[in-house]
């Protein structure tokens, strides 16, 4: 290229001549030459002109590979870079354009920024749009350079022409900055007073954004504001609704102010409902629905808690709800604009009924989005229009069949909100088929929810075991950990169907094993119940035949399958054992157990060992140990209940304590209080001491287990807490860690004599609220410290009562400190509060006791 | 529902416009909320992913991240407007396809490539009809003859 511009520069010069060298020149015509060359040079040695738009768009097209889009790429940047240090002005327009769009396909494009700027400043307005383009697109408030805008938009913000005003004002209002707003607004706002209906829209909107960006300067704007809604162009009273609508959401204050509009935003309402045909802002029929949206979410908000604009509205909205037309999309859009309304505003219950009747209609439509969104907000008003949504529950149901996976969902949650102890059988039968069809993902949310309205809605206790039945066979790996032990507890508290129960339960397990929530729960209803399956006793249905061998044969299964996880493995060894004292054939089970005494598992290994040693030195502990368990009190899902029964099905060799009492007696103290206290009415004590005192009632056990010789060193079993009874498990540590609900029960002085003052505080266990909490605060006024300080207490037959240890046994001279201990006591009965307490110290030397009843309890401490 | 009162938490309007093709090549990205680059170029991915797996039995609205994303598919291109979630899909539905319409008459019976060479006039038009995240003239007949008249001065 370089030699055919060069010889063509020559033939231009020499016209005619071919060979100049030759001949002798004239030294005028050398230089002119001379000039000519070099000019020419320099405009060779320039780029070309910049390549135009439309070509880069096509050659960027024509690239097959990403490799060769990016060499495309390249090369054009480095040509526009170039021309951009030339400082060239015809050309940056279409330079920055050629930017624009590269940075569009996602390559990097920051060195325009500036050059952006300079389009901004010229006169010519392509550029300005091209500059107001990048800006918008390159720029935005966290560089600093967007800030150097601010000075022009300022002054095309004040330019002749609107278009140019109008750009202005949308940048700003796009992305501009908190800075630019606060310098800007007073420009912006007198735009807004503007009777250019043009710019007027922009400077509405565009003060919707300084607005959100610095909400200080919503007061600049209140005036302006006054004659937005007297308006006749549709566009500035669309955009002066939303900047109402902006100003109100903001502030109260504005809120306040702005509600005596209401009447006004009535009447526009009215006027376009009422209005004929005005084809300029007419969608499918209906006029300005963009307007209708608006301004009736302006009402919602301006009629929210307030009665009277509440009733100013209620008659435009029965209208528009009746007139609005259904059939397309638009009407749709609007009536669910008014549904929202209502909703929200203080409406009379005619139109909200009105509302959710079209709630109602919109779920038979047949527009997928329609349904989803009726759906959506039914969801949003079940509680408080709970009667009006029931009407429409089968349409609901229905919509559990359809396609859709967000409108099913939608469908789920309002079906559980909607059940009730009236419709309870219909709907779970719906739900129980959905649970068999639905997508993994809202198995677990919809077994949940089918627990949760069982347990509160079952009509009879078997139709509860069928229902969770169902729901553990059909989508038991999906249920949640928590309601094993739930379903647990529910079992054993329906006494009369646990032979029906162990039926069914192991006739899933014969098909299938592989459910984990279903296998631990049916291993442990066989360990429990084995003895009722094997003697084929069940009213409910055909009792199944079935041998002890067989039913050992398949909690053998268990243990060896791979199906079954660790925890399975636990509960079927576990079931296997307790299934000793209930089945005759114990040398299998004994088998068993000696297997798995040298198992890998940890855990098996443990229960294993300790099984084995049941058998080899404990026997005669066997029977009792292994009884059924009681009847669980039924609390609140956490209850301190609960945490009994996970230790009741994972630790099942934690005796049951309640029995203990009255296996072994305690050789103790607390003995002698049974004695004192003539031993009928009084259920013995079972207390925790300070460690140097011997063990009560349970002692006897906790040095048998500690006495085990574990192989392989392992930790003492985590049946620790065997010698306490089982409500009070949670409460281990000394201090009641319960919030104090009834801060109203005063504290009351129990025993005062020679001195030692002992007072008693009250809490109440949160969880259960039969359980009272007192701390006794043993205070001592003599000189002398009280030491081997003992407190013992006994209740009547329908308390139980724990002591928890005590702080200390010295309580200190002359009020130096005091003696702190816990105890508990289960009111089931809500009987009177009496207590005996026994008090032995060592004083000045001598042994001191004393006996005392404590009847002045304040009635609080046991409603 | 939105609270009332100064700080009030949840932004009711479009946070951005997004026209894609199925292959995920933009045709038009309008912003209306500050994001950095990189934050851009991951929504514009996870819309186009949720987006094209969904077919002609499933609802124009996804919900998506802590907004909702109100879409259409016209031919080969997804219009796609992001929304706070308490915003009436219906009506945004109604919007984009005003826009459509518009674009339709302006560059008489719009196909993907006049998008692509007049990206420039696009975000005009989006400019004419949208501002600060709301819809702004919503009158087709008003909206084109801005643009002629925009045109002309060029």
């Amino acid at each position: 290229m370089c030699s055919c511009y060069y010889s063509s520069v020559w033939l231009h010069v020499n016209t005619g001549e071919c060979n100049l060298a030759s001949k002798h020149v004239p030294l005028q015509y050398l230089i002119t030459l001379h000039w000519f060359e070099t000019l020419f040079l320099c405009v060779f040695q320039r780029m070309p002109a910049p390549i135009r738009l439309r070509e880069l768009i096509r050659t960027i097209r024509t690239a097959r590979t990403q490799a060769e889009e990016r060499e495309m790429i390249q090369k054009e940047c480095a040509a526009i870079r170039s021309s951009f240090r030339e400082e060239d002005n015809t050309y940056r327009c279409r330079n920055v354009a050629k930017l624009l769009y590269m940075h569009m396909l996602g390559y990097p494009a920051h060195f325009g920024q500036l050059e952006c700027l300079k389009l901004i400043a010229s006169q010519k307005f392509t550029d300005k749009r091209i500059g107001y383009l990048g800006a918008m697109l390159l720029l935005d408030e966290r560089q600093d350079v967007h800030l150097l805008m601010t000075n022009c938009i300022k002054n095309d913000l004040n330019h002749s022409t609107q278009y140019v005003q109008g750009l202005a004002l949308c940048t700003l209002g796009c992305m501009g900055s908190s800075e630019m707003c606060r310098d800007l607004a007073g420009e912006v706002e007198k735009l807004l007073k503007t009777s250019n209906s043009y710019l007027r829209k922009k400077a509405a909107l565009c003060a919707v954004h300084v607005i959100r960006k610095v909400p200080e300067l919503m007061e600049m704007f209140l005036p302006a504001t006054k004659n937005l809604l007297s308006e006749k162009n549709h566009g500035v009273l669309h955009t002066s609704v939303v900047l109402l609508t902006e100003m109100c959401e903001r502030s109260p204050d504005m809120l306040l102010h702005f509600r005596k509009l209401v009447p006004q935003l009535v009447r526009i309402l009215k006027n376009l409902i009422m209005s004929g045909y005005s084809p300029e802002h007419d969608v499918s029929g209906i006029s300005d629905p963009f307007l209708q949206v608006r301004i009736l979410r302006l009402l919602r908000i301006l009629g929210r808690s307030d009665d009277d604009s509440s009733e100013a509205m209620n008659d435009i909205l029965a209208q528009v709800a009746t007139n609005t037309e259904t059939s397309k999309n638009v009407g749709n859009a609007i009536l669910y604009e008014t549904v929202l309304t209502i909703m929200d505003i203080k409406s009379e219950s005619g139109l909200r009924v009105l509302a959710i009747n079209i709630l109602g209609r919109f779920l038979l439509n047949n527009d997928k989005n329609i349904r989803y969104v009726a759906l959506t907000s039914l969801l949003k008003t079940v509680q408080t229009d709970h009667n009006a949504v029931q009407r429409h529950r089968s349409t609901i149901v229905d919509c559990l069949k359809d396609l859709d996976v967000s409108i099913k969902r939608r469908a789920m949650e309002l079906s559980f909100a909607l059940v009730n102890g009236n419709n309870i059988r219909g709907m779970m039968k719906e739900l129980l088929y959905f649970l068999d069809s639905c997508d993994p993902e809202f198995k677990a949310d919809c077994a949940s929810g089918v627990f949760l309205a069982a347990e509160k809605y079952a009509p009879s206790k078997r139709w509860h075991i069928d229902t969770i039945m169902r729901v553990l066979t059909t989508a038991g790996s999906y249920v949640r950990d928590d309601s094993v032990p739930n379903l647990i507890q529910l079992i054993t508290n329906s006494v009369e169907m646990h032979a029906y129960t162990v039926q069914r339960l192991y006739k899933a397990l014969l098909d299938d094993i592989s459910q984990q929530p279903l296998v631990q729960v049916s291993s442990w209803c066989i360990g429990e119940y084995g003895d009722l399956l094997v003697s084929g006793q069940c009213e409910e249905e055909e009792p199944i035949q079935v041998t002890e061998d067989e039913v050992l044969d398949v909690l053998e299964g268990l243990l060896v399958s791979n199906l079954s996880t660790p925890v399975t493995r636990g509960y079927s060894l576990t079931a296997i054992m307790k299934l000793s004292t209930r089945f005759s054939s114990v040398n299998r089970i004994k088998k068993v157990v000696s297997i798995y005494s040298s198992s890998i598992d940890v855990e098996l290994q443990q229960r294993a060992v300790e099984y084995n040693a049941l058998f080899k030195k404990y026997d005669h502990m066997r029977p009792a140990l292994l009884e059924r368990m009681p009847i669980m009190e039924k609390t609140a899902s956490n209850g301190p209940t609960e945490i009994m029964q996970t230790n009741g099905e994972t630790e099942p060799s934690v005796p049951d304590t309640k029995h203990l009492p009255l296996v072994t007696q305690p050789a103790n103290q607390a003995n002698d209080l049974l004695d004192l206290l003539g031993g009928n009415d009084v259920v013995p004590v079972i207390q925790t001491t300070l460690p140097t005192k011997p063990a009560s009632a349970g002692g006897e056990l906790l040095d048998l287990l500690g006495d085990l010789s574990l192989s392989g060193g392992l930790a003492p079993a985590p049946s620790v807490p065997v010698s306490q009874p089982p409500f009070l498990l949670d409460g281990l540590s000394s201090q009641p860690l319960f919030n104090d609900t009834s801060a109203a029960i005063p504290p009351m002085t129990a025993y005062s004599k020679n001195g030692l003052k002992i007072e008693f505080t009250f809490e109440r266990a949160n969880p259960n609220p039969n359980i009272a909490v007192i701390t006794i605060h043993a205070t001592n006024t003599t000189e002398a410290d009280m030491t081997e300080f003992v407190f013992q207490a006994a209740v009547p037959k329908t308390f139980q009562l724990q002591l928890l240890s005590p702080s200390s046994n010295i309580v200190p001279a002359l009020n130096q400190g005091s003696v702190t201990q816990v105890i508990r006591v289960l009111n089931p009965q809500k009987q009177q509060l009496r207590m005996r307490v026994k008090l032995t110290y060592t004083h000045k030397g001598s042994p001191v006791q004393d006996l005392a009843e404590v009847n002045n309890f304040p009635p609080q401490s046991w409603q | 529902l939105v609270t009332t009162g100064v700080g009030a938490k949840t932004y009711r309007r479009i946070r951005f416009i997004l026209i894609q093709n199925r292959a995920g090549k933009t045709r038009l990205a309008k912003w209306y909320m500050q994001f950095d680059d990189d934050e851009k170029q991951k929504l514009i991915e996870e819309v186009h992913a949720v987006v094209t797996v969904r077919d002609a039995k499933h609802t124009n609205f996804v919900e998506f991240r802590n907004f909702k994303i109100i879409y259409r598919r016209y031919a080969g291109l997804y219009f796609c407007i992001c929304v706070d979630v308490t915003d009436n899909n219906l009506a945004y539905l109604e919007g984009i396809h005003n826009f459509v319409e518009v674009l339709n008459e302006y560059f008489h019976n719009v196909c993907e490539l006049d998008l692509v060479f007049n990206f420039y006039k696009v975000y005009t038009v989006v400019d004419e009809m949208f501002l600060a995240g709301e819809i702004r003239e919503t009158s087709q007949t008003k909206v084109l003859k801005q643009l002629l008249m925009l045109q002309s001065l060029e």
